[in-house]
C-alpha cells in the first residue's frame, strides 16, 4: 500500500516536472527538469522490482542525456547575448537613440 | 497556444497509456505458463546464474545483445565520421566557465571511485543487478566528469579504438567458439560453476566484462568527440 502511494506521488512529480520542462523558457532549466523525470522514473523502476532497468535509466537518462543536452545548449547562443553583441557592434540602433 | 496544443496531445497520449497499463495488471499471475519457466529454471539449474535478467540477455538471447552492441558501435562511428574534420586540431578546449579548485579536487577524488563502481557493476553482472551496459555507462560518466572539469584532459583515441575492437572481437570470438564446440552461436563453453559464485555462469561473466569495456570506450569516445567539437 505504501509503495502504491509512493508510486503515485512519484508519477505526479514526474508530470509536474514534464509540464515545467515544457513551460520553462530557459532551456537549461528545462533540461534539468527532464533529467529529474528520468531520476524519478528510475525510482519507480526500482519499486516495480526491475533494478537492472533502474540502473540503466539512472546512468543514461540522468547523467549522459542531460550532459549531452547541456553541451548542445552551451554551443548555442542566447538571444539576449546575440542582441547585446549586435548593439556593441552598432548593427542595431538602440530604441532611445532613434 | 502551441503549449496548450502540446499539453492536450500529451494528455490524450497519457490517457491511452493509462488505459493500456491498467489492462496489464501488474503483480497478478497472468503469465501462468509459457516460456518463462524454461528461462527461470534453466538459468538456475543449468547455467547457475542467480540474476535471471543477465542470463536471458547474454545467453538465451545473446544474439540480440550482439545486435545492440553493433547499433551502439555504428552510432559512435557515425558521430565520429560527421565530426571528424574538427578533430585534428584538438588542443585546449574552449570553456565558458573555468572550473574552480574545489571542483578540480573533487573530480580527482571521485573519478577512481566512479570507475571502480562501474567495474564492480559489470564484473558482478551475473550476481547483482546491472551488467555490461550499466557499468560501461557509469565508467563513461566518470570520464565525462574529468573531461568537463579539466580543460586539457585528453583521452587517446587510438587506445579507445583498440579497447573497443578487442572487446568486440572477444565477444564474437566467444560466440564462434560456442558455435564450433557446442553447435550454437554463443553457447556456453566453460563449466557452469556454483550458484552465487563469482566464477559461475561460464561464458556470461567474460562476455559482460567485454561488453562493459566496449560500451565504456564507445561512450567516452562519443563524449570526447562532442566536447572537443569547435565552431
Amino acid at each position: 500500500m505504501i509503495y502504491l502511494i509512493l508510486t503515485f506521488i512519484l508519477i505526479l512529480l514526474m508530470i509536474g516536472a514534464a509540464v515545467y520542462a515544457i513551460w520553462q523558457k530557459d532551456l537549461l532549466y528545462a533540461v534539468i527538469a527532464s533529467g529529474i523525470i528520468s531520476l524519478l522514473l528510475s525510482i519507480i523502476f526500482l519499486i516495480l522490482q526491475a533494478p537492472d532497468v533502474a540502473l540503466t535509466e539512472a546512468a543514461i537518462g540522468v547523467a549522459l542525456t542531460t550532459i549531452i543536452f547541456i553541451i548542445a545548449i552551451r554551443n548555442t547562443v542566447r538571444f539576449e547575448d546575440e542582441h547585446d553583441k549586435k548593439i556593441k557592434e552598432n548593427k542595431i540602433i538602440k530604441p532611445e537613440e532613434q | 497556444m502551441k503549449k496548450a496544443i502540446i499539453l492536450i496531445s500529451l494528455t490524450i497520449l497519457g490517457v491511452y497509456l493509462i488505459d493500456i497499463f491498467t489492462g496489464i495488471g501488474f503483480g497478478t499471475q497472468h503469465f501462468a505458463s509459457g516460456v518463462k519457466d524454461a528461462y527461470l529454471i534453466g538459468s538456475k539449474e543449468t547455467l547457475k546464474v542467480s540474476n535471471v535478467v543477465t542470463s536471458i540477455v547474454v545467453n538465451f538471447r545473446g544474439f540480440d545483445t550482439l545486435g545492440e552492441v553493433t547499433v551502439l558501435f555504428l552510432a559512435s562511428m557515425a558521430l565520429g565520421g560527421i565530426l571528424y574534420k574538427k578533430r585534428h586540431d584538438v588542443g585546449e578546449r574552449s570553456v565558458l566557465f573555468p572550473s574552480t579548485r574545489i571542483v578540480m579536487s573533487g573530480a580527482k577524488l571521485l573519478f577512481p571511485s566512479i570507475v571502480l563502481l562501474g567495474a564492480y557493476v559489470f564484473i558482478h553482472g551475473h550476481l547483482s543487478p546491472g551488467g555490461g551496459f550499466q557499468g560501461g555507462t557509469i565508467i563513461a560518466t566518470g570520464f565525462l566528469l574529468m573531461l568537463i572539469t579539466y580543460r586539457n584532459y585528453s583521452v587517446s583515441h587510438n587506445r579507445l579504438s583498440y579497447v573497443e575492437s578487442f572487446a568486440g572481437i572477444l565477444f564474437i570470438g566467444l560466440g564462434l567458439a560456442g558455435y564450433f564446440i557446442n553447435n550454437s552461436f554463443l553457447a556456453n563453453i566453460f563449466p557452469a560453476g556454483k550458484l552465487n559464485d563469482l566464477f559461475s555462469g561460464g561464458v556470461i561473466g567474460i562476455i559482460y566484462v567485454a561488453v562493459g569495456f566496449k560500451v565504456a570506450a564507445e561512450l567516452t569516445g562519443i563524449i570526447y568527440t562532442v566536447l572537443h567539437e569547435k565552431d
